[in-house]
């Protein structure tokens, strides 16, 4: 069964139709990455499936639940899920070790919590009161929150945003860590090299609507669409686009008799093919 | 596969967390327990007269600050506390989890009793050192005190919560707040001798749980001689008690149905 099935998802803030008709399957264990820009429909739509809004029309189906749901069923359904928000700063008087602890008992079956802990990198930070904690650190502490409850389900929005690169690759090798536990993923973000190395399908939206949704290689035709190769002969730099880069770089390899001066071979990177599909061409 | 933990213990354990989180603001324990204090001290020193036989007004006082007490620690605390909590998102992410509303509420209500009880003792301690209070020795007084207590903290919770979907924002709540709590306590006869007010004043003052608090505060601390000097000429207990249940029921109703979880 899908973790995660939506059918014919529209909502409307009045005149705005933030969300106009959305498919989406998202299979168990998979990591499911939404991109859009601001206003596309990202946050709306997650916060449909996580149960924080509701839905003018179409069906959702999340662990086999409707989100929209009240009472003892939502709270069943809640402990197999995890959600770490957007932006969340709480008054900073507790300390980490004490604020996980509290949330763990929100849980029938919680994970360990030095493990998690640690998994986020936070050991050295146990003991510290929140509001002594850096940017980064707050945000480590909230994923911390979203999966110390084991969920089968986790919800990312925009996780990283503050991270610095080496915070960056440690979050993404505990998302990978994760995956291997088989928890399903559903993931926003605004980085399109996190998309790339933590997603297995990636889903653009804009204006409310999926324009496609694909793996990361092969999103907007990337895989089989034209390589470019560049080179310098001589005093200029020069450019060709081509089906066929082997070819050409054989041919350059018997013109420059061996070494090629400057040699590229680049095919577009997955934020061209984003940038492309929502309008905007890259600069 | 455990069971999720009950409604019940989870608000226990939150009830622990709110005042392990409340005694680390030093500022809010200082303001919150210690302001009633301050006032009694300096309302008390400055006012020293005799306004019936046997009663002074650091005595008429003393009651009406108590009952005020359970506004602020409640009412006023939360009303201010809760629109603070929704700006930082930290009750959006407590609804993403299986916590369910009313541990949350069980909660704040622990928390109010709490700092209530902490709060009845540093002014009765300062009451009966320094302004000649007497404690009552009648256990019908005392029983009176327990159920006061106890259903205007739940009272003071209920609507404290009820009222904290009304400030726009963290910001701005007190501002929004503060000004009710001090209007109803000069109406109700905290800082003043409630029938000395200008009858409409009353009148509108009787709409309120603080009047009622007050006058069955004073029933307990006040000699009984006293009740004739009271607008109805009786303690008025009763009616009290029925006050504070339809306010009761006003709060929860309006927290369970209205509550807001997310800034917008």
């Amino acid at each position: 069964m899908n973790a995660i099935e939506v059918t014919g998802l529209r909502k409307s803030y009045g005149d705005i139709h933030a969300v106009q008709g959305i498919d989406l399957s998202i299979a168990s264990g998979e990591i499911f990455a939404l991109l859009g820009p601001n206003g596309a429909g990202k946050t709306t739509t997650v916060e449909i499936l996580e149960g924080f809004r509701s839905r003018d029309g179409g069906d959702v189906s999340v662990l086999g639940f409707d989100p929209r749901e009240e009472g003892h069923a939502a709270r069943e359904w809640r402990n197999r899920i995890g959600i770490v928000l957007q932006s969340t700063s709480d008054s900073g008087d507790l300390t980490v070790v004490e604020t996980i602890e509290h949330f763990s008992g929100y849980y029938s079956n919680p994970r360990n919590v030095d493990e998690v802990i640690n998994s986020v990198g936070l050991d050295e930070k146990a003991g510290s009161l929140i509001r002594k904690l850096s940017g980064g650190q707050r945000r480590r502490l909230d994923v911390a929150l979203g999966i110390i409850g084991n969920p089968e389900l986790l919800f990312l929005d925009e996780p990283t945003t503050g991270f610095d690169p080496e915070a960056r690759r440690a979050f993404w090798a505990l998302i990978q860590k994760l995956r291997g536990n088989g928890t399903t993923i559903l993931l926003t973000t605004h980085y399109l090299d996190e998309a790339e190395a933590l997603a297995d399908r990636v889903g653009v939206i804009n204006n409310g609507q999926i324009l496609e949704i694909a793996t990361p290689t092969e999103l907007g035709g990337r895989s089989t669409s034209q390589a470019l190769v560049t080179w310098r002969d001589g005093s200029d730099v020069k450019s060709e686009n081509t089906d066929n880069p082997t070819a050409l770089v054989n041919r350059l390899t018997s013109k420059f008799n061996g070494e090629i001066p400057e040699l590229t071979v680049t095919r577009p990177s997955l934020e061209d093919i984003y940038l492309k599909m929502i309008g905007l061409t890259h600069e | 596969m455990n069971k999720i933990p009950s409604a019940l213990t989870l608000g226990i354990r939150r009830g622990g967390l709110e005042i392990r989180q409340f005694a680390r603001q030093r500022e809010s324990v200082i303001f919150t327990l210690l302001f009633p204090v301050i006032l009694l001290l300096i309302f008390g020193s400055v006012f020293s007269d005799t306004i019936a036989p046997d009663v002074t007004f650091s005595q008429y006082f003393l009651a009406g600050m108590i009952a005020s007490g359970l506004v602020n620690t409640g009412f006023q605390g939360l009303a201010i506390t809760i629109p603070l909590e929704r700006d930082f998102g930290a009750l959006k992410r407590l609804r993403g989890t299986p916590m369910p509303a009313s541990s949350y509420f069980i909660g704040k209500a622990i928390l109010v009793s709490v700092s209530m009880v902490i709060q009845i003792l540093m002014l009765l301690g300062f009451g009966v050192a320094f302004f000649g209070v007497a404690m009552p020795s009648d256990v019908n007084k005392w029983i009176t005190f327990a159920w006061l207590t106890l259903l205007g903290s739940a009272c003071s919770t209920a609507l404290g919560i009820a009222f904290s979907v009304v400030p726009k924002s963290g910001r701005g709540a007190s501002a929004v707040v503060s000004p009710i709590v001090i209007i109803l306590q000069f109406f109700s006869g905290v800082f003043f001798i409630f029938t000395q007010l200008p009858t409409w004043m009353q009148q509108f003052a009787s709409i309120f749980p603080l009047k009622w608090l007050t006058q069955g505060m004073r029933s307990v601390f006040l000699p009984d001689s006293f009740a004739t000097q009271e607008v109805a000429k009786s303690w008025e207990n009763g009616k009290t008690f029925l006050v504070l249940i339809i306010w009761l029921i006003i709060g929860v109703f309006f927290s369970v149905r209205k509550f807001k979880w997310d800034r917008d």
